[in-house]
């Protein structure tokens, strides 16, 4: 977390116990905090908000619950945006919310090829490699090749949809529920939703993949 | 722009890595610059179309070998000279030389939740009807601007059906350059994946994007 950085002596940019990249932000860091343009402990109140209240569980729970109730699933599917925010769910970077569905026809993959866009309020910040090249080139193109570096193959009639996030709507993919998960609690079925299968480069888990 | 941050169809970056168990951050520095970049965010001196934009500036080589976090923190400085909070020579220097501009908000950290719950959404009240239709075809403009846009390459002149009017959103290929928000009609346009990658592509690909109507016209 946040160390001595207000205390250090930083006249030695250079020196080599710091990285180039810990070096420029320890210097942006203090020049803006000795200016009164930031306030470090809202930087270390952000950091511990994505470290421990937004992530992948919030979302895994909006995919249990359209599992488990028709209804919501329903609302999920006409306004994405507000039934994610009835459990919570809001803000910064989930302000405008699509959710997609695969089915037994059609699996859905999102990226951002120009970017990173990516809903945060539901998945949390996004992984490396969903910021990296590689992935933001080849999702659109080849997403069975993607899919295959995730060790994930699909039926090859199976349609294949890329969702490309340019706008401002950041989409939660909504995977295929397992079978043998008849009756399971709402709680129960979350653990079977991994991130990936949210962003749609992975599938939910199976339900002997969950202890009982 | 056809910029380095335009990747879709790029060739020759290799397989995706996923990484086992990933760390939230690689190192306390990348804490440090999402906390940064979004509270500089916070001070409304500058749009996120304005930032995307900062981004897409940067040269290829430097752009294309910096994880996301390097570009935030690049682009960051960019924002920061240009709207004369701090100087290349404080950046250089390390401390602060001297007052600069004044933002219109300091995020203080009790107004973290709040801010983050809050967001910045860019749907605007709608004004006059959309000029598409559901299930129309249409054809995405070829625009090669100098400016920001989200209308990717690949994506450009092809031929793709609308498949949902989503709302009234703020223009960002003027918002980014200070003119204005003048916010348009948003669609989703569906392509099929050979209409864009050509004979022997994958015949089960469809893929679509968010488009501004005037990125649009009919067919």
């Amino acid at each position: 977390m946040h160390s001595d950085h207000d205390h250090h002596d930083h006249d030695h940019d250079h020196d080599n116990h710091y990285s180039d990249m810990q070096a420029r932000v320890l210097a942006l860091e203090t020049v803006l905090t000795e200016k009164g343009l930031i306030d470090p402990l809202a930087l270390d109140a952000i950091v511990e908000t994505y470290e421990t209240k937004i992530g992948p569980r919030n979302g895994a729970r909006v995919v249990a619950k359209a599992w488990a109730d028709g209804a919501f699933s329903e609302w999920l599917a006409i306004d994405a945006t507000s039934a994610i925010a009835s459990l919570g769910y809001t803000g910064r970077q989930g302000e405008h919310m699509r959710a997609v569905f695969n089915t037994n026809e059609t699996h859905n993959l999102v990226v951002c090829t120009l970017c990173s866009c990516y809903p945060w309020s539901v998945l949390g910040l996004p992984p490396v490699w969903y910021k990296a090249p590689a992935y933001r080139a080849k999702a659109v193109m080849d997403p069975r090749g993607v899919l295959s570096d995730f060790g994930v193959a699909l039926p090859q009639d199976k349609k294949v949809r890329v969702w490309d996030s340019t706008a401002e709507l950041r989409y939660l993919v909504v995977p295929q529920r397992p079978e043998g998960t008849e009756g399971w609690s709402e709680e129960r079925l979350a653990e079977l939703v991994t991130r990936d299968s949210m962003i749609g480069t992975g599938l939910a888990r199976s339900a002997g993949e969950v202890a009982a | 722009m056809n910029g380095p941050h335009d990747l879709g169809g790029q060739m020759g970056h290799g397989p995706v890595r996923p990484e086992t168990d990933e760390p939230y951050f690689h190192g306390d520095w990348e804490k440090r610059a999402l906390g940064v970049t979004l509270a500089c965010g916070a001070f409304g001196a500058w749009t996120i179309d304005e930032s995307r934009h900062a981004r897409e500036n940067i040269a290829p080589a430097a752009y294309l070998s910096a994880s996301y976090y390097e570009i935030w923190i690049r682009a960051l400085e960019v924002l920061l000279k240009r709207h004369r909070f701090v100087t290349e020579a404080e950046l250089a220097a390390g401390h602060s030389l001297g007052p600069g501009a004044t933002p219109r908000r300091v995020l203080e950290a009790a107004m973290v939740p709040s801010v983050l719950a809050k967001g910045g959404p860019c749907d605007r009240p709608a004004e006059g009807a959309p000029v598409f239709v559901v299930g129309q075809r249409v054809r995405t403009r070829n625009i090669h601007t100098l400016g920001h846009t989200r209308l990717p390459r690949y994506a450009r002149a092809k031929t793709g059906v609308i498949e949902a009017v989503q709302g009234f959103f703020v223009y960002p290929d003027d918002n980014a350059h200070g003119r204005g928000e003048n916010p348009q009609w948003v669609y989703t346009v569906v392509f099929d994946g050979r209409e864009i990658w050509g004979e022997g592509s994958d015949p089960t690909l469809t893929v679509s994007i968010d488009a501004w109507e005037s990125y649009l016209e009919p067919v």
